[in-house]
């Protein structure tokens, strides 16, 4: 292939990887900026979407064989709400009742949660790889001789819009300001007659909604699901959300397009290949945070004095 | 600003108090029968009784879980001087004892280095290690630190994978285990008592920088680091140190580890792993030396309690935490704030 070829794959590569960590960094980051949690539990909504797309699609398979694309929209939505709800319930079960409780403490009910859900998807599925059957074909269309088919660019086209939709949530609606206020100042915006609980209800619900988006993506696109598949993305998918900023929200989208960029861009770069890349990854965040210590977009907090 | 917080920490103290529950009382009332000097010596004493006759009298399964509470004690004090004395996140620890545990693989295996001799070596690298996390971190908040160290624990984790030095995928097989005064430690009482003295030594280190210069600076720090500083308290140099002591610890215990195993890879090193020590050590309540002892033993015992019920007791494991926290957020043996 010619250098302009594999750049072309690259960028395509990347750009695929880089939507699915961007939807899982947005979850993180919209619950870092509000309740300045690391919520570890984020990552198995993600695998915990792919498995109930997955059944749902089963479910409805037959239905909807007429039009594929209708099945596999029509069960996203479904599975967006079901695990949207998921999160809500975990938000109230296991963060509201620590709302005040010290930051760590939050941080391993979180873990608590993560492994309950890891868990129970292993009990479910014994622990083996499940096929993800859509019945999508392998046709496409190139791009010089790159060869890219339509599911490739279907989803990409879905994830940015996805992260578009939000995009408008936050910064048009009212329920989007709210959430912006609360992230400044929880306390002035209760004082302010904003009802937190229900806002924060709301950020989960959202953040839920779009990892679950992405794992059912995750499993269109790699054909099949595994209870630990959130494990190695949740890393990743945090990693993104601190490269951007973290409570940022264009931040978590930046970072998660860039980190997709650069690993699939550093399995070609000599010596670094695809053992190094994580390396390469990590090396890359730990130089952006020396050298801009709130992440790319974040903006310069004032310590209390 | 100042009385709306205070307002607020007031409902918020009335509020924890009527969450408190009997059984909560009482158990606190213990730990306040704890403080006693008396009776701190006297329980500790009968403790260390017991513990040093176990191996007479037990299971060969029983000495290898308690075995693996001692280390698990010696890397959660060790997390605990980062986490729990200088309030600093980290998310890697298993980085310190994979430098610990290879360093000593390396030197035995390809170099033949006697043991004893590759700890001063652990110690060197740990020292290293610390200051290279530790360095290039000093100016983050404390979120962005998680993921930083987290990256490192990656990084350590993925270098022992992919360098031949450290055996790839496979790691270290077949490391030698050496002797002491004429008596090979092949037994698993030896690494037993082994572990003990390290995690003894653990708990008398962790208690003398507690009270000392060092130790009460960390505090000043994790409470409020401008404060700190105005005070004339060198923040650089503590969390230098901070980082440097807590990797010691975790390297020392990697090092033993190493000769009890006799084999390592890459796989024993995982953000799984350094996850469960910073349970233990929030669980038990941070930065408070007995409940960092009580939370690394709950983590390693519980697990082996409910071995029976198979796959489930992972998914019991975090539900019990789960309840543990929103009854107990401060920890099992949280310190007391005057």
């Amino acid at each position: 292939m010619s250098l302009q070829e594999i750049v072309i794959q690259q960028l395509f590569n990347g750009l695929l990887l880089g939507s699915f960590y961007g939807l899982v960094a947005l979850g993180y980051s919209m619950v870092y900026g509000i309740i300045k949690l690391l919520n570890f539990a984020h990552a198995d909504i993600y695998m915990v979407g792919g498995f109930c797309s997955l059944t749902i699609l089963t479910f409805f398979g037959n239905t909807f064989i007429g039009n594929r694309w209708l099945g596999i929209v029509i069960s996203m939505l479904i599975t967006m709400i079901i695990v949207g709800l998921l999160g809500v319930i975990i938000e109230r079960v296991a963060y509201k009742p620590l709302r005040n409780a010290p930051r760590l403490s939050l941080l391993i009910t979180a873990l608590g949660v993560s492994m309950i859900l890891y868990n129970s998807v292993m009990v479910i599925t014994s622990g083996e790889y499940r096929a993800y059957k859509t019945g999508l074909g392998y046709e496409g269309f190139s791009i010089g001789s790159v060869f890219v088919t339509h599911t490739q660019a279907i989803l990409i086209v879905a994830a940015v819009a996805l992260m578009f939709v939000l995009h408008l949530f936050i910064t048009r609606t009212m329920y989007g300001k709210a959430m912006r206020a609360i992230s400044m100042d929880l306390d002035c915006c209760r004082l302010m007659g904003v009802n937190v609980n229900k806002i924060i209800a709301l950020t989960f619900f959202v953040g839920s909604m779009l990892a679950a988006s992405a794992g059912m993506m995750a499993g269109v696109y790699y054909g099949s699901l595994h209870f630990f598949m959130g494990f190695v993305i949740g890393i990743k998918a945090f990693t993104s959300a601190v490269i951007g900023g973290i409570g940022v929200i264009p931040g978590a989208m930046l970072g998660g397009l860039l980190l997709g960029l650069l690993e699939s861009f550093g399995t070609q770069i000599p010596f670094i290949g695809s053992e190094w890349k994580d390396v390469f990854s990590f090396s890359i965040l730990i130089l952006i945070l020396i050298f801009k210590p709130t992440g790319l977009l974040g903006k310069k907090e004032s310590e209390r004095m | 600003m100042k009385d709306k917080q205070t307002c607020l920490q007031t409902a918020v103290d009335k509020k924890a108090k009527k969450v408190n529950n009997p059984f909560v009382e009482l158990i606190d009332r213990f730990y306040v029968l704890f403080d006693n000097k008396k009776v701190r010596y006297s329980v500790l004493a009968a403790a260390l009784a017991v513990l040093l006759l176990l191996p007479m009298r037990t299971s060969m399964y029983f000495m290898e879980v308690m075995t693996n509470v001692w280390f698990h004690v010696v890397v959660c004090l060790g997390l605990n001087i980062i986490v729990g004395f200088a309030g600093l996140l980290s998310l890697g620890y298993a980085a310190f004892f994979a430098v610990g545990a290879y360093t000593t693989g390396i030197l035995i295996l390809h170099y033949g280095v006697s043991f004893w001799l590759t700890l001063p070596v652990s110690v060197l690298m740990a020292i290293i290690a610390g200051l290279a996390i530790g360095g290039p971190t000093l100016k983050l908040r404390s979120d962005y630190l998680a993921i930083v160290t987290l990256g490192f624990g990656e990084i350590t984790r993925l270098a022992a994978r992919n360098l031949d030095i450290t055996g790839r995928a496979t790691g270290l097989v077949g490391i030698e285990r050496p002797t002491l005064f004429g008596l090979a430690m092949v037994k698993i009482n030896h690494f037993y008592y082994a572990f003990l003295v390290l995690a003894v030594l653990a708990i008398f280190i962790s208690y003398r920088l507690q009270d000392s210069r060092l130790g009460r600076a960390w505090k000043c720090i994790r409470e409020d680091e401008d404060a700190a500083e105005a005070m004339g308290i060198n923040v650089v140099a503590a969390r230098l140190l901070a980082f440097i002591i807590g990797s010691v610890f975790g390297a020392l215990a990697g090092s033993f580890m190493a000769i009890k195993m006799t084999a390592i890879s890459p796989e024993s090193f995982l953000f799984t792993q350094s996850v469960m020590i910073l349970l233990a050590v929030v669980l038990g309540g941070m930065g408070k030396i007995p409940g960092v002892v009580l939370g690394a033993l709950a983590v390693v015992v519980f697990p082996e309690v409910f071995r029976g019920i198979g796959k489930y007791r992972m998914l019991i494991f975090g539900a019990v935490l789960l309840v543990l926290m929103i009854y107990r957020p401060q920890g099992l043996w949280p310190e007391r704030h005057t």
